[in-house]
């Protein structure tokens, strides 16, 4: 019989499952990576084992990084929340009027083509101390691409459910909000998985530039000070800060909105 | 079954131009009169690009005439009428509805709210359609034949007059296309309504209509007007009666001549 499967011998099962793949990668790199340090003897200044940031991360108490990690996810939401509330009215206005598209887009443009590493600084001194040059910064790293991917949705709605509106005399309001926007919600999740990511960027730009905490101070300050282990350590907080952000986006997806994930992805 | 004194649709020497970027205007519809009594089936068939679709928008008050008029009932189309349904080629559902509220999203997009009455009347028309078991499902979960069954409850809802039909089983494959048509046939008989069916399949148009109008190539007029006198109900054996067979082959004769004239 040719259709007879063969039993799959332990590790062609192992190979099969979803996680044993990614794990295998992760754990050979930080092998890799300790066995190198050692073997080379590179010094803990210029790239500590994963051992030294394990030990890093000790040295800094639970509290202390709950502060930091709280400091920027603080500002990470709050301009993300601020550039959601923008970008979807602006989006909704885009889609609506050619004039104000015309007038806008090129504006909006000029404002994501400056980088805002640059205008950071700047930001900090006009608006001063504490959360609001911040939001301010993240808000702007953050924005674009939820106006470009709200638009872009809006606009793609078949012409025909857009006619069925019109036979039916639907006001304005409820051709955007029953059928332009619910259209417009796969685009606009592909948006926020990314502005998500770059939130945190921002707020770790913003704390770069200024903050007495945060992680990105956090791993300002200790590079000042050569502790580079606790930087690493640091690092891989925002890392998991921003994987863990990512992935609640795709939860609140998949909980509210699964119709709109490929049918193979609920 | 033509000829019942009403009149629900007519063309009056309705001329279409589309103004394209260039500044010149495409020449869709040229001189259309045509009248349709109420309850009265008819197909319209034409080569591709011939203007079928323009005269049904004309119809839907979506586009309105360059030269000429469009009535419903006697009034002037000047907006999109009341007592219209429109099924399109493609079902056209929203994903984010199930089945049911599909059907009854022209009365919530309309009015806001739907009442327990229009509800039950939803489900009525699903169940009518064939999907009663399938209400709560997601249009994505649906082969094509059923989301357009679905499109057909939904254009029902607000129990239209007119229906227009913008070729709605041409993305169906053949047998699937054909049950449809039976099918319609029958919601036809149970709820009467005065049909603009669009199509480019000639023996469509012959198993369904009481009327056909064939349409020349751009611009679109009226070439020929032809009366099926085909006894209903129709059915699978319909498509080997020999009038059946005959009608079809001089409308297709008729097509391919005018086409390979317009070569």
């Amino acid at each position: 019989m040719t259709g007879m499967e063969q039993p799959r011998s332990f590790a062609g099962r192992l190979v099969d499952s979803k996680l044993f793949m990614p794990v295998a990668a992760i754990v050979s790199i930080v092998v890799a990576w300790e066995v190198g340090c050692r073997v080379f003897s590179v010094p803990a200044f210029l790239l500590p084992a994963p051992s030294g940031v394990v030990v890093g991360f000790q040295d800094v108490t639970v509290s202390r990084w709950g502060e930091h990690v709280w400091a920027t996810l603080r500002v990470a939401l709050m301009g993300y929340f601020f550039a959601i509330a923008v970008s979807i009215p602006v989006a909704v206005m885009l889609a609506r009027s050619e004039l104000l598209s015309r007038t806008l887009y090129p504006l909006l443009v000029v404002i994501q083509s400056t980088p805002v590493v640059a205008v950071a600084p700047i930001i900090i001194v006009v608006l001063g101390a504490g959360d609001t040059p911040r939001v301010v910064i993240t808000f702007l790293i953050t924005f674009f691409p939820i106006v470009v991917s709200t638009t872009t949705g809006m606009m793609a709605t078949p012409p025909e459910l857009i006619e069925l509106s019109r036979s039916l005399r639907a006001s304005a309001v409820r051709e955007i909000t029953q059928v332009r926007l619910p259209f417009a919600v796969p685009y606009i999740f592909s948006a926020l998985k990314i502005s998500i990511t770059l939130a945190v960027i921002g707020a770790v730009v913003a704390e770069f530039v200024a903050a007495e905490k945060g992680i990105g101070y956090f791993i300002q300050f200790s590079t000042s000070f050569f502790k580079v282990p606790q930087a690493f350590a640091g690092l891989f907080v925002l890392a998991a800060l921003s994987i863990t952000l990512f992935q609640l986006v795709n939860l609140v997806q998949r909980l509210f909105f699964a119709w709109s994930l490929p049918r193979d992805g609920r | 079954m033509s000829g019942t004194g009403t009149v629900a649709l007519s063309f009056k020497g309705v001329g279409h131009t589309f103004q394209t970027r260039g500044g010149a205007g495409v020449e869709a519809l040229a001189g259309v009169d045509l009248e349709i009594h109420r309850h009265e089936f008819v197909a319209v068939v034409g080569p591709s690009g011939c203007g079928k679709s323009t005269l049904l928008r004309l119809a839907a008050g979506l586009i309105f005439p360059s030269t000429g008029t469009v009535e419903i009932f006697g009034n002037a189309i000047k907006e999109p009428p009341d007592g219209i349904g429109i099924v399109f080629q493609k079902p056209t559902l929203l994903p984010w509805l199930s089945v049911a509220d599909n059907v009854l999203f022209p009365i919530r997009h309309k009015r806001g709210r739907a009442s327990k009455g229009e509800r039950d009347r939803a489900m009525e028309l699903v169940d009518m359609v064939g999907l009663g078991s399938f209400a709560d499902r997601m249009p994505d979960e649906l082969s094509g034949g059923m989301q357009q069954r679905a499109a057909i409850a939904r254009a029902l809802l607000l129990d239209p007059d007119v229906l227009l039909m913008d070729e709605p089983f041409s993305a169906l494959d053949a047998l699937t296309r054909e049950e449809m048509g039976f099918e319609l046939q029958k919601i036809w008989a149970r709820r009467p309504k005065t049909v603009l069916f669009i199509t480019h399949s000639v023996s469509e148009a012959v198993l369904l209509s009481d009327r056909v109008f064939v349409m020349s190539a751009r611009p679109g007029e009226i070439v020929e007007t032809l009366g099926v006198d085909l006894p209903r109900p129709r059915d699978i054996d319909t498509t080997t009666h020999p009038r059946m067979t005959e009608m079809s082959a001089h409308l297709r004769g008729l097509l391919l001549k005018r086409e390979e004239a317009a070569l």
